[in-house]
């Protein structure tokens, strides 16, 4: 006979889903919510007085680094700080290695985050085999082991007639492409955005056009073809305006925006710390300002973190060798309360709206109510500290935001069990 | 001042002081043992991650004529080629006993990095398309030798400023001792972005020649080519190269100036390159005693000069 679940409840905070926001407890027991309401006992208490209490946030950009390159992050370690940053789903990127282009590495992720993963890990599939841009991946394959999304992350696929291609092959199976909008031949050997800063400090850049041409062409492929496509990681002014074109045109495209397009400038970049060297790079303030208005208005329907671990070894190399990328998972909600956009818009673009795009709603995003799978994040949105690179749970210590105090921490994530308790991971 | 790793770190008044104190060692220069002690003790550390002859060579004997020991620190032979991290190289060299790093690496931003890593001084020898400031001060040295103010004076700078460190160095240098330049060179030859750069620029070096007091020449590259930057450097020679025709409509005072190695019959003609108002040559001179005097301002400002 099964034992009786203990039961916990989340006491005294206000809950805040896609239905909007109230005050409620919320009673869950193995893994399920079993009761939204006031007044609430059980055995176990876990207190959100003065918090939010939300559907769990899910990143739709993370590179966790296992298989291949472990000693910058691990799934344990990846979804660790996941966890701590309130997320009970990442969306991990195929730029492993090997590359997850078949079902065989995708199982192995699923098993390995199943032991020993501090929050659910969907795998993406690359659209074509080994990221090259050459061959299809059996993307019906994966998508039988649970693959939603499929990206070649990292590396854009340039050739026009294969992108067509593998959009008409995905739209056929039910699957969503995401694309890294580069135009390689104009971004070629730039290491920063290509502008004042770039002529001052020697560093070959990349133009905004690199992103936006591929960001045009693309719009016009899901005209020609009718799939859906995500857009990752949009970082120019032109580019959001163009997906606003696109969105009203009733095109079935989706965006999603990073932390650091909308805090950091390419100015950053002024020391030659490649901790500030990314991909798409850091822009202007004009651009910051562009993301921004799209997060305001509703161009874009995602923040993702871009969460990319690298080695201090590897970021300590010459800035236009060293690999590019920064840390995202444990300090995006903070820098997106920053915005002081409402609560309930903030959240959209961290939970329910990525979940969506991701296919696991249901699992994912909310709404909180009986029978949902509990997976649930507090937020103490007045909480105050300061990053410390050395402190953080990911393996590496490529934060762009060390030292920066910020406002609104995670007090408690919740995925099935609780994975993060009072601010602290629970093993 | 601790480091020189871009002309901005020295300003107007740093530049004169270099200039004033290179004037001293350009005078020892010319004795016949011309060497003082002045950095005796003091290693400096020739850090060249990228091959150059002239510099290196120009940097250690400076250091030498100050009596400072010269460690050689050669990349190709190097535990870098073993798989070494930059910062673990700068960490052992800074172990053996370094008091200054002079560096030169392909990649921008090198010198600003070690840095932060040593307390010893660095100096940048030559930093990717960034800067090489020591160039700089040499060339406003050699200029000032024949203008003696560069106040108002018009200066050209032809060809791959895009690419170029010099050019970086030289125009942040001669405008902060008020020379008005002047950026010649085709469109895809300029930097992307000239925002907050006290320049003109123009495409048309014919219709510059006239005003010019000084036409400072930069090396183009065989590669440009190779990137679509430029369709021969048959063409570049005739649009942007400095032939006796051209030379001819300059002011009969005006300098010709270039950092080396030339590329003769491309960016300059062998005969103008050889003329008397050509201060090439004294560019390579000057740049010794110029370096001694930034190597000694950062490691031994306060010491006396001309100690045995």
């Amino acid at each position: 006979m099964p034992k009786a679940a203990t039961e916990t409840v989340v006491k005294g905070g206000t809950v805040v889903d896609a239905s909007g926001s109230r005050a409620a407890d919320v009673v869950f027991a193995d893994g399920v919510i079993k009761a939204v309401g006031e007044n609430l006992d059980a055995k176990t208490v876990i207190d959100a007085s003065g918090c939010i209490v939300a559907p769990g946030l899910v990143d739709l950009h993370t590179h966790l680094r296992e298989p291949g390159r472990e000693e910058a992050e691990t799934i344990e370690t990846g979804t660790r700080a996941a966890a701590l940053g309130g997320y009970t789903a990442v969306v991990a990127m195929p730029n492993t290695e090997p590359t997850i282009d078949t079902v065989e590495v995708v199982r192995d992720i699923l098993a390995t985050a199943a032991a020993v993963g501090s929050c659910e890990v969907y795998p993406s599939g690359a659209i074509t085999v080994g990221r090259k841009g050459e061959h299809l991946a059996p993307m019906a394959e994966m998508a039988r082991a649970g693959v939603r999304l499929f990206t070649d992350d990292g590396s854009g696929v340039q050739d026009g007639g294969l992108m067509r291609r593998a959009l008409e092959y995905a739209k056929g199976i039910g699957v969503t492409l995401a694309q890294h909008c580069e135009d390689n031949a104009l971004a070629a050997g730039g290491s920063m955005h290509e502008g004042a800063w770039s002529s001052r400090l020697g560093i070959p850049g990349q133009p905004s056009s690199a992103e936006t041409a591929m960001v045009l062409r693309d719009i016009e492929l899901v005209r020609l073809t009718g799939a859906p496509m995500h857009f990752l990681h949009l970082s120019t002014a032109e580019s959001l305006a163009a997906v606003a074109r696109a969105k009203a045109a009733g095109l079935p495209i989706t965006a999603e925006v990073a932390p650091h397009h909308f805090t950091l400038t390419d100015a950053c970049c002024c020391d030659y710390d490649a901790t500030f060297k990314v991909n798409p790079p850091l822009r202007t303030e004009a651009d910051v300002e562009a993301v921004k208005q799209a997060l305001r208005d509703g161009t874009v329907d995602a923040i993702a973190t871009d969460h990319a671990p690298h080695a201090p070894e590897l970021k300590e190399m010459p800035f236009d060798q060293a690999p590019p990328g920064m840390l995202g998972l444990e300090t995006a909600l903070a820098l997106v309360l920053e915005l002081d956009l409402p609560i309930e818009r903030a959240l959209a673009y961290l939970s329910w709206q990525p979940a969506e795009i991701a296919n696991i709603r249901g699992a994912h995003g909310g709404p909180i109510a009986r029978g949902v799978p509990a997976n649930i994040c507090v937020i103490d949105p007045s909480a105050e500290w300061v990053v410390d690179a050395r402190s953080l749970a990911s393996k590496s210590r490529n934060t762009p935001y060390d030292g920066r105090k910020l406002k609104g921490k995670v007090r408690h994530t919740i995925c099935g069990t609780p994975t993060v308790l009072d601010g602290m991971a629970q093993q | 001042m601790k480091h020189l790793l871009g002309i901005d770190d020295l300003g107007a008044d740093g530049i004169e002081e270099v200039l004033k104190t290179a004037d001293t060692f350009a005078e020892i220069n010319r004795r016949a043992i011309p060497k003082v002690q002045a950095l005796r003790g003091k290693t400096v550390v020739s850090c060249f991650f990228e091959d150059s002859t002239r510099t290196r060579l120009s940097f250690e004997t400076a250091a030498r004529r100050l009596g400072a020991d010269v460690m050689t620190f050669s990349a190709a032979s190097s535990s870098l080629k073993k798989g070494e991290s930059l910062r673990d190289t700068v960490a052992t060299l800074d172990a053996i006993g370094a008091d200054a790093f002079v560096v030169r690496h392909k990649s921008a931003g090198v010198p600003a990095q070690i840095a932060r890593w040593t307390e010893s001084a660095v100096l940048n020898a030559g930093d990717g398309q960034h800067e090489h400031p020591t160039q700089a001060l040499l060339d406003c040295y050699t200029l000032r030798q024949h203008l003696s103010d560069l106040h108002g004076k018009r200066i050209l700078i032809v060809g791959d400023v895009k690419h170029s460190r010099v050019a970086r160095s030289n125009v942040l240098a001669f405008s902060a001792l008020g020379a008005k330049v002047k950026l010649v060179a085709p469109q895809t030859l300029m930097p992307p972005s000239l925002d907050d750069w006290p320049v003109d620029v123009t495409t048309n070096l014919d219709g510059a020649l006239d005003e010019a007091d000084v036409v400072y020449l930069l090396r183009i590259q065989q590669e440009r080519m190779d990137q679509a930057l430029l369709p021969s450097l048959r063409e570049y020679s005739q649009l942007y190269g400095l032939d006796a025709k051209r030379a001819a409509r300059l002011k009969p005072d005006a300098l010709i100036l270039h950092p080396g190695p030339m590329n003769r019959g491309v960016e300059i003609a062998a005969d103008v390159a050889d003329a008397p108002n050509a201060v090439i040559t004294e560019q390579v001179a000057n740049g010794v005693s110029v370096r001694m005097a930034v190597l000694f301002l950062l490691l031994n400002a306060d010491g006396d000069l001309l100690s045995a």
